[in-house]
């Protein structure tokens, strides 16, 4: 009895219980800390993109030369500059050229390194690094020490020493079009460069693959090897696939920093974002041309986007497929 | 726990800490980095941009200059060459942008109100500058610049081989081209002329007679010699004898001095390098005739030094300009001489500079008064880059000669129409 009523006299007051009380004002607000933590990204969006994409529009329909303000109004003839401008048009064959071969050569590179690391059993950490680790790399070194070392022109670059030895003549790598060696230079320094960051990706999605589909399969008869990949692990990889074609459509669609080291200044292997560099901002500055360009290309992605996520279902939940 | 450990934030304290870490920015911009430095104390602060010149000793000496000036803090951006152009035409149109800038003197600067008339500063020692140099940055009367170096431009030889193949020193672009084909070896190249062959855009016009504009500054390179001499070019590009895709472009003197090469085309400001590498076995001759009725010619290129006219320190950048490149002949001296040899655009300097008055210094000087074509100030990047691109598709990309220069023609009419109406 006597140790019921201590108890009982040692029990703390309920009302004074400080979690119990609501929050009053500001803070006690979900929207005032809806905008406290989401307001400072929302506003640097919109100076450093939103603002600027509306003035890039804005200033499409003006001539500006060396200023980024407009100067006088011409309607559509930055447009019409653009749109009829063969190396402009040609920026958009050339990235074809090179979104058609780079998308699916990293996506089936990324897959295969993917698949043979997922089969390791010992050192798979060390090789998923190995193959990784290019994507730490910056686009403008790996472009130097492409362009420098590996295809260097002279006897001693690295690709000629070895062509050397077969008796092969000095191969002009970059300098001469015809025939285009480049498109070797600058697609191996980019499949190097992005293989590894897909090859995560495709890791991840493997080993989501549920074990007991494999078994499933064996009892059914399926052999191991080309049927089983054809028939189970290709359609599980459908989602992240889908999502490795649209990363390497935009990634291409921005292909700038080794087209621009490796080919400087030539007129050829120029993707969009390199010509709009020379033609329009760079060293001439006509940021009106430049803009208008800008605003065409984005049109342009986004309608590639939407076509090639409704081709391959991106967006469609699993279970739909 | 104490109930301070346990506290939430409440306003006061990050009011406190808001006002700390203002306090503390505030402190850390006076002690950091930011960008301006010197030690002056005048409260004047200016900032001026220069390309990475490749000669040894030359950002020292620049930003010793700039230390000496006692009138402002002046600080030095040494830029990589390959990016100096878009970062500083791009800088131009931000707070950020440059006091003082090099470049080449072009027109649209002038009337885009991107530089400042030094017309004042330089008018009482005009006489004593290249008469050319003046020229060549003036508009509507106005000199838009102060020349700090002339760059003549040709080629650098070894005679030890020329002698050894039994070939003299070529007159004419197809004398340069069999020269090229009888010096070249298994391992070494007839000829080098930068791994875009840009640098010889304009000798290779001005060898055939023509120009980049008239003196109405209408187009003058579309000619039927011009025509002529980039099928030539575009026969030398495939004769296997000459070097592409070398490690360092044509300014930079390692093709020739690490024997990639027999002939290179490059600057006199490489000279000291040729001679220390190759000694005595180094010679010079102009770009040669590209048709019959041409003319030897020399690119006198160089640097000059601008004022941002909308810098707010107009005046006081000014005053930097008129002390280091109008007043400081010591320093002119030494900038033309003492690093890669170039030549002094005053003449007073020219003439007394010892350094370049015997030898094969001498020789460059004479090739300079002898073929050189300065920078017309007309002639605009937007016009460089659309010649540079009839290079790029006839001769290393085997199209029409005539169509390209079609082409250029429609680039370069739309600039002149956008400058002069």
């Amino acid at each position: 009895m006597s140790t019921t009523t201590k108890l009982d006299l040692a029990s703390p007051a309920p009302a004074k219980a400080t979690p119990a009380k609501p929050r009053r004002g500001l803070r006690g607000s979900p929207t005032f800390n809806f905008w406290l933590f989401t307001g400072p990204f929302l506003i640097g969006l919109a100076i450093f993109v939103y603002v600027p994409i509306l003035w890039s529009i804005w200033l499409s329909f003006f001539e500006a030369r060396f200023t980024v303000t407009p100067e006088k109004f011409i309607g559509f003839d930055n447009y019409v500059y653009m749109l009829t401008n063969d190396d402009f048009v040609g920026s958009l064959g050339t990235f074809t050229v090179f979104a058609a071969f780079i998308v699916p050569t990293t996506w089936a590179m990324s897959l295969g390194l993917a698949l043979a690391v997922n089969r390791l059993r010992f050192m798979r950490a060390f090789f998923r690094s190995v193959f990784f680790l290019p994507t730490a790399c910056s686009y403008v070194a790996a472009a130097l020490i492409w362009k420098m070392s590996i295809f260097s022109g002279v006897r001693f670059g690295l690709m000629n020493t070895v062509l050397g030895w077969f008796g092969v003549e000095n191969i002009a790598w970059l300098a001469d079009p015809n025939p285009p060696w480049y498109w070797l230079v600058i697609v191996s320094a980019r499949l190097w460069l992005q293989s590894g960051f897909y090859m995560i990706l495709f890791l991840a999605a493997l080993q989501n693959i549920p074990g007991e589909l494999y078994e499933a399969a064996a009892l059914d008869g399926a052999k191991p090897g080309w049927q089983t990949f054809r028939y189970i692990t290709l359609p599980q990889l459908r989602a992240t696939s889908t999502a490795v074609v649209l990363l390497l459509l935009i990634a291409a669609y921005q292909a700038f920093d080794e087209f621009f080291n490796l080919l400087q200044k030539t007129t050829w292997g120029r993707p969009p974002l390199v010509e709009l560099y020379y033609k329009a901002l760079g060293e001439n500055q006509d940021y009106g041309a430049g803009s208008a360009g800008a605003v065409i290309l984005t049109v342009l992605i986004c309608l590639v986007t939407l076509f090639q996520g409704k081709l391959m279902g991106f967006g469609r939940g699993d279970e739909s497929k | 726990m104490s109930a301070l450990s346990n506290n939430s934030w409440d306003r006061r304290t990050v009011l406190r800490a808001a006002l700390g870490l203002t306090a503390a920015g505030g402190l850390a911009a006076c002690g950091g980095n930011n960008g301006r430095g010197g030690g002056s104390g005048s409260g004047v602060n200016l900032t001026q941009f220069f390309h990475a010149y490749g000669e040894a000793g030359t950002e020292q000496a620049i930003k010793k200059y700039a230390k000496a000036y006692d009138k402002a803090n002046v600080t030095t951006q040494w830029i990589t060459s390959s990016d100096f152009e878009s970062k500083l035409f791009a800088t131009l149109l931000t707070k950020s942008a440059p006091d003082l800038f090099e470049f080449h003197p072009q027109i649209q600067m002038v009337k885009s109100g991107q530089v400042a008339d030094l017309t004042d500063i330089i008018s009482p020692v005009k006489d004593d500058f290249n008469p050319a140099d003046i020229e060549s940055h003036t508009v509507d009367g106005k000199i838009y610049g102060v020349r700090m170096i002339d760059d003549p431009q040709f080629f650098f030889y070894r005679p030890s081989l020329f002698e050894k193949a039994g070939v003299e020193v070529p007159q004419t672009l197809d004398e340069l081209i069999e020269a090229a084909a009888k010096l070249t070896t298994s391992k070494v190249k007839g000829l080098y002329l930068g791994n875009d062959l840009h640098a010889i855009v304009n000798p290779m016009i001005w060898s055939a007679g023509a120009d980049t504009l008239d003196d109405k500054n209408q187009i003058a390179y579309h000619t039927p010699g011009v025509i002529e001499g980039l099928k030539k070019m575009r026969r030398l590009f495939k004769s296997g004898d000459l070097l592409l895709d070398a490690p360092t472009d044509y300014w930079d003197p390692s093709a020739l001095n690490q024997g990639l090469c027999a002939m290179q085309f490059c600057g006199m400001w490489a000279m000291p390098q040729f001679q220390q590498t190759l000694g005595d076995d180094i010679g010079v001759f102009p770009f040669p005739k590209t048709i019959d009725s041409g003319k030897q010619s020399v690119y006198n290129g160089g640097w000059s030094m601008f004022v941002n006219a909308k810098s707010k320190n107009v005046d006081a950048a000014k005053e930097f300009v008129k002390w280091l490149w109008i007043d400081q002949k010591k320093y002119q001296e030494e900038w033309a001489t003492s690093f890669g040899f170039h030549i002094p655009p005053r003449t007073s300097i020219a003439q007394t500079a010892t350094k370049l008055k015997s030898g094969l210094p001498a020789e460059g000087v004479k090739l300079f008064n002898e073929f050189g074509h300065f920078d017309n100030i007309g002639w605009t990047q937007a016009m460089i880059t659309a010649l540079e691109d009839v290079f790029a598709n006839s001769v290393r990309k085997d199209g029409d000669p005539e169509a390209s220069l079609d082409k250029a023609d429609k680039a370069v009419n739309r600039e002149l129409k956008k400058l002069f109406g």
